[in-house]
């Protein structure tokens, strides 16, 4: 059985997905005990995502878990969607550039406001996952 | 599941408290909303209490610095109130600066602000007059 087993699933399919999945990531959060400013890092970088996954993505699921790894404690958010994937991985990461008429900062801001960001993309979908460690 | 968020007025400004769990579809209802609202009520001043929002992403940045923007052309100010610390923070390190926004640190600032321009405005009407005559 893997640490994070007992992770919930929050599909992400409407709009109220995306308030759903923040409100599951404060819940781990707060199991998590981060502080209010991790807390809300992590909601924030989420919520972000999740509508990445709904906007970009067409909708998927995302994946919350309370991890333990080397004695820290921590919550990770993992996002699928099957869409036709981020052409241009570099310049999505970059930021200040926007497909969708937004500001272009969702994934590079989400980027600076957690500790691990994997990301993988291609034709099929693309997969986010998020760490933020207590401290 | 989108609802609607109440506008309060008092005098000429409106208030509208944003719930904490705001979806995109409130959130875009409520600009509808206020911009009709300060139209139809010739409003100078616009008050937002987000002080229920444990967090403000790029869309709800979006949302306020748009709002913002539709109040100025229609002659009426937005000022964002109850800005939780957390949220300060972690939106600067997000890269939203929302310039262009008015803040201030709770309601009764806000209206101060607010009395403070319609004063103002009130005697450069009345500088005008002096001239006139």
């Amino acid at each position: 059985m893997s640490a994070d087993s007992d992770g919930e699933r929050v599909d992400i399919s409407t709009d109220a997905d995306v308030v759903r999945v923040r409100q599951a990531v404060r819940a781990f959060a707060l199991r998590a005990a981060l502080s209010i400013v991790d807390q809300t890092k992590i909601i924030t970088a989420a919520s972000e995502l999740a509508r990445n996954a709904l906007v970009h993505g067409g909708g998927g699921f995302a994946r919350i878990a309370l991890i333990e790894e080397n004695g820290r404690v921590g919550v990770r958010a993992a996002f699928e969607d099957s869409g036709p994937g981020i052409v241009d991985l570099e310049r999505a990461l970059v930021g200040g550039i926007s497909t969708a008429g937004g500001l272009g900062l969702g994934l590079s801001g989400s980027r600076r406001l957690v500790d691990l960001f994997a990301l993988d993309s291609d034709s099929r979908g693309t997969r986010v996952t998020v760490t933020k460690w207590k401290r | 599941m989108s609802e609607r968020i109440p506008v309060v007025k008092i005098g000429r400004v409106l208030i509208a408290s944003i719930p904490s769990d705001l979806g995109d579809d409130t959130a875009l209802l409520l600009q509808e909303d206020l911009s009709k609202q300060i139209v139809e009520h010739a409003a100078s001043g616009v008050i937002i209490d987000i002080s229920a929002l444990d967090i403000v992403d790029t869309f709800i940045g979006r949302m306020l610095a748009r709002l913002a923007s539709i109040s100025r052309v229609l002659d009426a100010l937005t000022i964002v109130v109850g800005m939780r610390p957390a949220v300060a923070i972690t939106l600067t390190e997000l890269g939203l600066t929302l310039g262009g926004v008015r803040t201030a640190i709770n309601s009764d600032r806000a209206f101060e602000i607010l009395q403070s321009l319609d004063v103002r405005e009130e005697d450069d009407l009345a500088d005008l007059a002096d001239h006139v005559s």
